[in-house]
């Protein structure tokens, strides 16, 4: 078994925390990890990307193929795009809905919404408005977490505990905000 | 035996604690930052007490972990690849005195330039000095390097470079350690002959380190990171460091046979390479840098045997990848959806609220009094100053360098010779350039965007911190032009104006704009918050 995730979004939305989650919980499941992120200059409002590898065979190379990532996991949908010639045929697009506008010719939102879904790939789209209205804005990337937990090849409740390790230094309310977070997007996981 | 789940980065760091140093050295520089960031917040390393805070530069730190050696104790001091440039007198001459106890050089690469101004490979460091080197292929041997490095270094009395790249420093996988090393007793001895280098010791010292090459070529000979893939066919491969991965995954992936020797030390294991050579008819080097191995193995009459960078086969310039690899191999690329057309560029920009923008902001209002508007920048966050909406900034070139560049175009006539350079900056490599401008009384203004951080890394402590006043008067500027000026938009009019005064003044004069990086002021709430 091997996954290749791509995580991506807009430097300071938090998917390094989605792939904390993944990486924690991957390891309690006694497989390899490989993550590669990106630091330094492009963190300050510019995309990144993180290539997240599980697998129980040896990982090589930090970074996937072209063509070879089984998921997307985006906090915003251009950025979901931007990672389009990494997607195997397969491959399946968990996004949030909401654009994230930092540039001055950011294209048509309702263009980069519907080009996802006319992409021909599986795809979840993940209200951003509705989740920061019911939860919290803050909490949209373990919402993503949660929306791949029961499709990523890793036991869901191993995914949870992995939250709750995670947050456990903020305290309990932290903790039940995010386990919330998480149990929405598993939710929608169902909708596929 | 623990396992933990790390960045290549923080492997070496825990690599280190657990070889027994006694002490890191560092100036923070992507892609190696999180090396000394690990030690600084581990709670081993404090019960151990390793000695952990940054230093104004990467010389300084480099010459106070020599010193760590010198008195026996282990040490490692990190860089990424253009600190080594700060600190290469230090460096070369280390090659001459050698060390007492262990000391390794942590060297980050960045090729494809994510975060710098070139792609410089270190491995030529390692040439140069005559130094052993370790390239690890993964984060496991990162940590083992580190070990194996500050044993080497002792044995041979020498330091020993490790050098990483951005995706091996800034990748997580799981890291198991083992056995630690105790920290080594203070053992200073005198030795004259090896530590002072008139000429009369350093002539026989350089003659020794020479001398060590054959044993050090045979060591590499027997690296422990030296392996041999077997495989079938006339075509095979030689790959150092990362570049192992890349090979391997397009093997894995496409169920390939051809063998691979796999380079992780330095000088080059000749027997092994030699046999490597004659077995097959085309060797496709893989390295991550320069073709350097490569370039080594054709020789001057290009041996048509190889393949490499320098052919095309693979790119000559930015990092491996494994779509490239694949194609180098002979692979054909996977059919892949495309970007739709409409994608756009997402560069990075200066947060919103930053400092930075109102000084700029400021600084352009005053420049367009002026008919020429050159403005000096140095390395940080304000680089982006050079980008729209700013353009503010018209040259940069390496840390500290718009103090003495804005110096040398004012001497050749230049008004204004405006300089901007951060406070982490200032006092990594800004101080002394200062020094020769009062010294000459030029004509020149110095902005120091004080944010009290340094800042592009991630927001380490800034050694300048609430001293870049004393500093600037210590070092001769009149202080009635040493201004301070808060950097907000309600003070944009009152800004325009100091900035003004001092451009015109016939002297050096500094301008302090102070105000908190809003990163690192957000991470203090959040702290203060959770306390």
């Amino acid at each position: 078994m091997i996954k290749n995730i791509i995580l991506s979004g807009v430097g300071g939305q938090g998917i390094l925390t989605i792939a904390s989650i993944i990486d924690l919980a991957a390891m309690h499941s006694g497989l390899n990890v490989k993550q590669a992120e990106v630091h330094g200059m492009s963190q300050r409002g510019g995309d990144v990307q993180s290539n997240l590898r599980i697998s129980d065979e040896e990982i090589y190379s930090d970074l996937i193929p072209k063509g070879k990532a089984d998921i997307i996991l985006a906090m915003e949908p251009l950025e979901a795009l931007r990672y389009l010639p990494y997607l195997q045929k397969d491959g399946i697009i968990i996004t949030a809905s909401a654009p994230f506008k930092n540039i001055p010719n950011y294209p048509d939102e309702n263009q980069v919404i519907e080009t996802i879904k006319n992409s021909g790939f599986k795809h979840i789209i993940i209200d951003s408005d509705e989740i920061a209205k019911n939860l919290s804005a803050r909490s949209l990337n373990v919402v993503i977490a949660g929306a791949v937990a029961p499709i990523i090849g890793i036991d869901s409740n191993v995914m949870k505990d992995s939250v709750k390790e995670l947050f456990a230094a903020k305290g309990e309310e932290i903790v039940a905000m995010n386990v919330k977070a998480f149990e929405t997007g598993v939710e929608y996981n169902k909708n596929l | 035996m623990k396992e933990s789940l790390l960045l290549g980065a923080e492997a070496v760091a825990l690599g280190a604690i657990d070889a027994g140093i006694s002490g890191v050295y560092a100036y923070p520089g992507t892609p190696s930052t999180e090396i000394t960031e690990f030690i600084q917040k581990s709670k081993e390393a404090k019960e151990k007490n390793i000695r952990s805070k940054w230093c104004c530069n990467e010389k300084t730190a480099y010459e106070a972990a020599l010193g760590m050696s010198y008195a026996g104790k282990r040490s490692i001091v990190c860089m990424k690849h253009v600190g080594l440039n700060a600190c290469a007198d230090a460096f070369m001459n280390s090659a001459i005195t050698g060390t007492n106890g262990g000391l390794v050089l942590v060297v980050a690469d960045d090729p494809s330039q994510h975060s710098s101004q070139n792609e410089q490979d270190s491995r030529m460091y390692g040439k140069f000095s005559m130094l052993p080197l370790l390239e690890p292929s993964n984060q496991q041997e990162a940590y083992e390097c580190v070990h194996y490095g500050l044993d080497l270094s002792e044995q041979m009395r020498l330091p020993v470079i490790l050098r990483v790249t951005t995706r091996l420093s800034h990748s997580r996988s799981v890291i198991k350690n083992r056995k630690c090393h105790e920290q080594n007793p203070l053992q200073a001895k005198l030795e004259i002959n090896r530590w002072v280098t008139l000429p009369g010791f350093a002539k026989k010292q350089y003659k020794s380190l020479v001398e060590k090459q054959e044993e050090l070529e045979s060591i590499s000979e027997q690296s422990p990171f030296l392996k041999l893939v077997n495989g079938s066919g006339k075509k095979a491969v030689i790959a150092c460091g990362l570049a192992f991965n890349y090979v391997m995954e397009v093997r894995q992936n496409n169920n390939l046979d051809f063998p691979v020797l796999k380079i992780s030390q330095y000088p080059l294991p000749t027997k092994q390479i030699a046999d490597f050579l004659a077995k097959y008819d085309e060797v496709l080097v893989a390295e991550e840098g320069y073709p350097i191995v490569e370039e080594y193995l054709r020789g001057f009459s290009n041996n048509p045997k190889i393949k490499g960078k320098l052919d095309g086969v693979l790119n000559r310039i930015g990092e491996l990848n494994p779509d490239v690899m694949a194609i180098a191999l002979g692979v054909e690329p996977t059919k892949a959806a495309e970007m739709p057309s409409f994608m756009v560029n997402r560069p990075p920009a200066l947060c919103n609220g930053c400092s930075h923008r109102d000084t700029f902001e400021a600084l352009n209002k005053a420049m367009s009094q002026f008919a020429d508007r050159h403005v000096f920048g140095d390395i940080g966050c304000y680089t982006l100053g050079a980008l729209k909406p700013f353009e503010s900034i018209t040259a940069t070139v390496d840390m500290g360098a718009s103090i003495t560049m804005a110096k040398g175009a004012a001497d050749a006539g230049l008004h204004p010779a405006v300089a901007v350079i951060g406070d982490s900056t200032f006092t990594h490599s800004g101080m002394t350039g200062l020094l020769d401008a009062v010294n000459e009384n030029t004509k020149m203004t110095v902005i120091i965007s004080d944010n009290s951080t340094t800042a592009m890394t991630g927001g380490q402590d800034s050694a300048g911190t609430n001293k870049l006043h004393l500093i600037c008067k210590g070092l001769g500027v009149d202080e009635k032009h040493i201004r301070t000026i808060l950097p907000l938009k309600s003070h944009l009019d009152e800004n325009v104006q100091i900035l003004t005064e001092e451009i015109n003044y016939d002297g050096v004069s500094v301008i302090l704009a102070q105000r908190e990086c809003v990163q690192t002021a957000m991470r203090n709430k959040k702290k203060k918050a959770n306390d």
